[in-house]
């Protein structure tokens, strides 16, 4: 699907939705015990300088996530 | 689970609080705690928790304050504790702190609680924060939903707490457990049958629910898996079939299946007992505007490391005059007394110098640090600071976490090493560990400023530290190509800025003091005193010949070989031993400029003290220990005559 990028792509104040988690158990666990699941929206605030983490706001709460973790992460963006 | 008696006349029960972090729960514990609370280790590791005697309706009860989890799934050292002390330990009642305004959140946690089968209750904190964000929560529905009582508190003002522990009382004493919130129909009958089969295999044996037990299974949980592994391995291949069974229907790992389930629950309840409203905006959202800023949020950060460090110094030195003149007051007057030279004055100066020292030298410096430290924790500043530094830890093969041990250790190395635990790998708590051990703590602050600072000017003692921070970042870098290993990516929770309150903060302090107090003080007092005999023996003659090859390659004086010795067991020994080596106050008549510039660099860099060396055998085991202070000692040498080759070319 054209509309797919990973986080890491995602430009700031933008709205996107978790559609999958590539990983590992271990990528999965870490981004889950924060609430991020597939089919969850997040909003991306920020982005670091230099390859620097992501801060984004899920479920009401700010987390930041390594640049990464945050390439593992496939969204799609909010259609209207 | 079973294995306690159950109390009639309800005197001290065991409460214990559980939440994930940033809930409030240290402040909730802090509330009712007061300075009485212990810090304790869990047998074998440095992970520590808190645990208290709180008197309530006449009675005295314990309360342990565990680390915050997010899961019971364990990913790190303080996880895997936690599970282990709720598993193993008397509860008598958990005590769920949660972030009432991250309610969908943290119900992952609470429903898992909810299947160890112990008496619960749940704490809805940041109540007020909940408003704040326009967020409505019927709590006689939640609690009917999870059959616990629910109790709305505001930890910081201590609003509810009464309460709460009231209610915690009532559960403990009724011994009434909540429900299991069931799911979908399919994952339950998975659930179920691996439930059943478990149950028929071990029968009594392990004290886990089985309900627990089979879900963390099917959700591929390292721990649980090991401690089947241990008593039934057989029973592992059932459990992999189970898993297969799942993932077939529906298409995805039955760890994904198990903790969709469980986010989907926890949304579901979320959404039945709450409403959302317009939220309040706060000027405390635009804040992060400025302070995470890609540029701005360096300059800030950069301007208040500058203030932080400076206050610091001017503090930490207006008390350190008057107290050093005190001790040596007290000092000549015990010498006086005893005569100065029997072995009782030996031993008993000795002993106040070490007091002394701790008191006059480390203290003033110690103390206002770990108060700045502990109010920019408590503000929320520090998790923002770890997000700034992030993509530099990176280049160390570290992530921004591993920027809060590098911290503490400015202050003093022995917490900072502790801290270390929040790093989840054992090769990225390596180097985090050797990283807090190479930053120069309050002590070696004293000794770069007392010496080169006083002999050779404030640029000069700025550049000890930038060299300090230049050479710590290619030792970091360094270490992270031999070892190579993938950094699990950062993840790290930014919680919403608070207002810090002063009695937890100070108590905090006070904890952190702690460590110094107990680990490092007494070796400073006792190596003071072999210090003092060693002088009175006359031994000082054949240890510095026993250094002399340290001391002739580094072109330092022959009697600093002592001193050197000595700055193992504190740092700041060795500036007051040289002077007392040297036998004079007034170094620049006995050193030239060179040679106090190579001693700090020296004493700057060689190994930790025994205190912080103490603390890295615990937490990173002997060899990596061993390594740690091979390395130091060896870079030591090498800056050493480098600044002296240097010296030599300008002086």
């Amino acid at each position: 699907m054209t509309d797919r990028m990973t986080l890491d792509r995602v430009e700031n104040t933008t709205k996107v939705r978790v559609v999958e988690i590539h990983g590992g158990w271990g990528v999965r666990n870490r981004l889950n015990r924060m609430g991020i699941h597939p089919g969850d929206l997040v909003l991306v605030k920020r982005s670091g300088i230099m390859s620097g983490p992501i801060l984004i706001q899920v479920h009401g709460m700010d987390v930041a996530l390594g640049r990464g973790l945050a390439g593992k992460v496939i969204v799609s963006e909010i259609t209207e | 689970m079973s294995n306690w008696e159950p109390l009639d006349d309800f005197k001290h029960a065991q409460i214990v609080l559980v939440g994930q972090p940033n809930c409030g729960k240290s402040t909730l514990f802090n509330e009712v705690a007061g300075y009485r609370s212990v810090t304790s280790n869990f047998p074998g590791v440095t992970v520590t928790y808190t645990r208290s005697h709180v008197r309530f309706q006449n009675h005295i009860h314990d309360v342990v304050d565990l680390p915050g989890i997010y899961s019971l799934t364990c990913l790190d050292q303080a996880d895997r504790e936690s599970l282990r002390y709720l598993l193993t330990q008397r509860v008598d009642v958990i005590v769920n702190v949660m972030d009432a305004s991250l309610i969908s959140r943290s119900l992952e946690l609470t429903l898992q609680l909810l299947e160890l089968e112990i008496p619960m209750v749940l704490c809805l904190n940041m109540i007020d924060e909940a408003e704040r964000k326009g967020i409505e929560i019927d709590t006689e529905k939640l609690s009917g939903i999870l059959g616990i009582p629910v109790v709305t508190t505001v930890a910081s003002r201590g609003r509810g707490v009464n309460e709460l522990f009231r209610e915690a009382l009532k559960i403990a004493r009724s011994r009434m457990k909540g429900r299991h919130i069931r799911g979908h129909r399919d994952v339950e009958l998975v659930i179920g049958r691996l439930k059943r089969q478990l149950g028929q295999e071990l029968g009594d044996e392990t004290p886990y629910s089985r309900h627990l037990l089979a879900t963390k299974l099917l959700e591929r949980d390292k721990f649980f898996e090991e401690e089947i592994r241990k008593i039934r391995p057989q029973l592992l291949d059932l459990v992999s079939d189970c898993r297969r069974r799942l993932a077939k229907s529906h298409g995805r790992s039955s760890d994904e299946v198990i903790s969709s389930e469980r986010h989907a629950l926890s949304m579901s309840i979320f959404e039945k007992v709450s409403i959302i409203k317009e939220p309040q905006t706060h000027w405390r959202d635009r804040i992060d505007d400025i302070l995470m800023h890609n540029l701005w949020g360096y300059v800030i950060l950069a301007a208040f490391l500058f203030l932080f460090f400076n206050v610091i110094f001017k503090v930490g030195s207006l008390l350190e005059a008057p107290l050093m003149d005190f001790f040596n007051g007290v000092t000549q007057s015990i010498q006086d007394k005893l005569g100065s030279e029997s072995l009782l004055s030996v031993i008993v100066t000795g002993a106040f110098q070490g007091i002394g020292g701790g008191i006059a030298i480390v203290l003033p410096y110690l103390f206002p640090f770990l108060f700045g430290l502990a109010l920019l924790e408590d503000v929320g500043y520090l998790p923002r600071v770890a997000f700034l530094m992030d993509a530099f830890m990176h280049r160390i093969g570290l992530h921004g976490k591993a920027v809060i041990p590098g911290i503490l250790g400015y202050g003093c190395n022995v917490p900072a090493v502790m801290a270390t635990r929040i790093m989840e790998s054992p090769r990225d708590r390596f180097i985090a560990a050797l990283i807090a051990a190479m930053v120069p703590c309050a002590a070696r602050m004293t000794i770069i400023f007392g010496l080169v600072g006083y002999y050779l000017g404030g640029n000069a003692a700025l550049g000890i530290y930038i060299l300090n921070m230049i050479v710590i970042a290619l030792s970091g870098a360094l270490m992270s190509r031999l070892l190579p290993e993938v950094t699990p990516g950062m993840v790290l929770e930014i919680p919403v800025y608070q207002a810090p309150r002063l009695k937890i903060t100070l108590m905090k302090t006070w904890l952190r003091l702690k460590d110094f107090i107990v680990i490092a003080w007494p070796l400073l007092i006792i190596g003071s005193c072999i210090l003092g005999l060693a002088e009175a023996f006359k031994l000082s003659d054949l240890i510095n010949g026993i250094l002399s090859p340290i001391t002739v390659f580094l072109g330092l004086p022959f009697e600093t070989g002592m001193t050197l010795i000595f700055g193992v067991l504190r740092k700041e020994l060795s500036m007051l031993m040289l002077f007392q080596a040297l036998g004079t106050n007034e170094l620049q008549t006995v050193m030239t400029k060179a040679q106090i510039l190579v001693f700090t660099v020296f004493v700057v860099f060689y190994i930790p003290c025994v205190a912080t060396i103490g603390v890295l055998y615990k937490q990173i085991r002997a060899k990596a220990t061993a390594i740690i202070v091979g390395f130091t000692f060896v870079i030591a040498l090498i800056l050493g005559v480098i600044t002296r080759g240097i010296a030599a070319l300008i002086w």
